[in-house]
């Protein structure tokens, strides 16, 4: 082999790994799941490839409901977590000082426990007579009918809280890379804090803004441990019914045909979203 | 799933034992291991800080030792978890296995998945079991399965809250008590209250009767007053206050009222309750078949039957239990439950479920209920 041929093999064969690992973990699965959302039958007799296409016209209109309320949930949630994490990744990132790395360990110790645990300490918090809201009872702040458990509050407020961390992390890093003197710069043109904060600060965080949204966005649209623990009748997201219909009901077409409407879906939103906000800033972040 | 999935998944029907398999002789062939490895669900068996003590007997005079796992959270998920496994022609890891007559129960027969019992060595069994364990609907010669505890849906309620005593189903769709209505997940439950409320027999049932309740159901959601559909979390959310009314399983109401929670109530309603048995069987390829059936025949004994009653509080499948936890272990309150050694009166009030007669017939009553559920 000439050493010319060589060279122009060496950069597939270093990406020959990742193909590898990507094709069977991630393509080869895709392709299961679409072949069963074609099929049909039932788990005791088994089932079919029938190219059932309608399938995933019926998944549509029969979960829209449950379809738009994850958008929704998800939507907020990744807002509120935006809007409550940009302050303290400022913070942390500008006036942390020595005491960086320890705030940044305090922000994400409660992480470290299991998430399903969390939701449920919530469950607890949250409770009809439970700490929170049998102390405001009892003072009569609020009345005695009221509850936060099993409405979609509480829901957008499990996921919001999960999200926080996904959030912090990247705001913190496009924060703290930002060149200081630039600001100073800013300051002896006579901007006010003001415009400092939007004209130079909020567009140089912007990739760590970008990619705090995708990374919530995504999670919390297809998350179902909030809505199973913290929700009530009718705030079933589209994550349950994909668990209920795989799990409960072994029904793997109707699920293979959610999971794939949803990915699909979270694509296209993203794509539109990285076109219209995220490329562009990303790349003005780059020149 | 994996290659087989591109052209279709195997059906999980006759992947068990082949029929005409001789099970006389495979049971002659079968001795005692030593091991014992039991899956059941939680809080369902006596307890004291050293363990079980009947099962510490078991162990001691059999010389077996019992791996207990109370792993199984509800039906279908436990199914879920094992059906791959039994499907791939493997062992699951449990000798005995615990679970209530219903679909998942009535797959776990369709696909020979469970090793029929030997009956000549279930003679505490036959002496001993009670009439409602003994040729049930679901499993007529009691060859798969004898019953572990039996429970009784009715409804859970906070009698200082409600501010009354609660006496029909009725009461759950009273909306004076919005949003602090507890009712249950599980579809067959759900299903089968809201026909009892309108009178109709769940046993006789069918898909217009099924409709009818899922109307009654889906109203009491859309006047808010259903706080949440639960699993067996129903409990915890009436023990904190969350729901003051609930459909309620009599045992976890029971246990409640023991461990701090005396103000909580239980009631078979006017219309009726539902009655259903939870059953001991053997998994098809299981390592340790034979400690699996003296350990079920063990806890036929009335002696060990009673600290097993007089602790989980459900209703015992041997009657002969009932005196001495009235004497020997000294509780009268157990001995004379009407819920654990249950009256004719109470009897009377029981109904069984409706027995899903092929996948179509469970699909369709999936397909009325889920909806309400998950909405």
């Amino acid at each position: 082999m000439s050493s010319s041929l060589k060279r122009s093999l060496t950069p597939y064969l270093l990406g020959l790994p990742t193909a590898l690992w990507l094709g069977i973990f991630f393509v080869v699965p895709l392709l299961a799941i679409l072949s069963v959302s074609l099929m049909t039958g039932n788990a005791l007799d088994g089932y079919t490839l029938t190219w059932n296409f309608s399938i995933f016209g019926d998944a549509i209109s029969t979960y829209s409901t449950q379809f738009l309320r994850s958008f929704l949930y998800g939507g907020i949630s990744t807002a509120v977590a935006l809007v409550a994490m940009y302050p303290v990744a400022y913070w942390v990132a500008f006036y942390g000082g020595r005491f960086k790395s320890a705030l940044l360990f305090l922000l994400l110790l409660p992480f470290f426990v299991s998430f399903v645990i969390r939701i449920i300490a919530w469950q607890f918090i949250l409770a009809d007579d439970g700490i929170v809201l049998g102390t405001l009872k009892d003072i009569g702040v609020v009345p005695e009918s009221m509850h936060v458990l099993s409405t979609p509050s509480a829901v957008v407020a499990g996921l919001t809280y999960d999200a926080l961390p996904f959030m912090l992390l990247p705001l913190y890093v496009s924060l703290q890379r930002i060149d200081r003197s630039q600001i100073e710069a800013a300051a002896d043109l006579y901007a006010s804090k003001y415009d400092r904060f939007r004209t130079v600060i909020l567009p140089l965080s912007a990739p760590g803004i970008y990619a705090g949204i995708v990374l919530v966005a995504i999670t919390n649209i297809g998350d179902y441990v909030s809505a199973a623990i913290l929700g009530g009748p009718s705030t079933t997201m589209i994550g349950n019914v994909i668990q209920t219909q795989y799990v409960q009901n072994a029904d793997y077409p109707i699920a293979s045909a959610l999971a794939l409407i949803l990915m699909a879906t979270l694509l296209v939103a993203m794509g539109v979203y990285a076109k219209v906000f995220g490329t562009r800033t990303l790349q003005e972040h780059a020149t | 799933m994996g290659a087989l999935s591109a052209c279709g998944i195997a059906g999980t029907r006759d992947t068990g034992w082949k029929s005409g398999f001789d099970w006389d002789s495979w049971w002659r062939r079968q001795e005692r291991q030593g091991t014992l490895d039991f899956a059941n669900w939680p809080l369902y068996i006596d307890r004291t800080k050293d363990g079980s003590p009947t099962l510490n007997d078991f162990s001691r005079k059999y010389g077996v030792t019992v791996n207990y796992r109370p792993v199984i959270q509800d039906n279908a998920s436990f199914f879920a978890q094992i059906s791959p496994v039994l499907a791939a022609e493997q062992p699951i890891g449990y000798d005995l296995v615990v679970i209530s007559n219903g679909w998942e129960l009535t797959q776990m027969i369709e696909n020979h998945w469970l090793v029929p019992l030997d009956h000549s060595r279930l003679p505490n069994f036959e002496r001993y079991a009670g009439a409602a364990s003994r040729a049930p609907a679901y499993d007529p010669k009691n060859e798969f399965t004898v019953t572990w505890q039996s429970g009784i849906t009715g409804i859970g309620y906070d009698p200082e809250k409600t501010g009354r005593e609660i006496t029909s189903l009725k009461d759950l769709y009273d909306p004076a008590f919005a949003g602090r209505v507890g009712m249950m997940s599980d579809n067959t439950e759900l299903g089968s209250t809201g026909m009892l409320v309108q009178g109709i027999e769940p046993v006789s049932s069918g898909p217009a009767e099924w409709r009818q309740a899922a109307e009654v159901l889906r109203k009491q959601r859309d006047d808010g007053i259903v706080r949440q559909y639960y699993d067996q979390g129903y409990i915890k959310a009436l023990q904190q206050g969350d729901t003051i009314i609930s459909m309620a399983w009599s045992g976890d109401v029971f246990q409640a009222q023991v461990s701090g929670n005396s103000n909580l109530k239980f009631v078979v309603p006017e219309e009726g309750g539902m009655i259903w048995h939870d059953n001991c069987m053997i998994p098809y390829r299981a390592a340790h078949p034979v400690d699996a059936i003296e350990w079920m025949d063990y806890s036929y004994r009335p002696e060990i039957q009673a600290q097993i009653s007089d602790w989980v509080n459900y209703v015992s499948p041997v009657p002969d239990a009932k005196p001495i936890i009235a004497d020997q272990l000294d509780d009268p309150t157990v001995a004379d439950s009407p819920l654990v050694f249950p009256s004719e009166a109470i009897t009377k009030q029981l109904h069984d479920y409706y027995d899903f007669k092929s996948v179509g017939d469970h699909e369709e009553w999936t397909s009325i209920f889920d909806p309400i559920i998950q909405s």
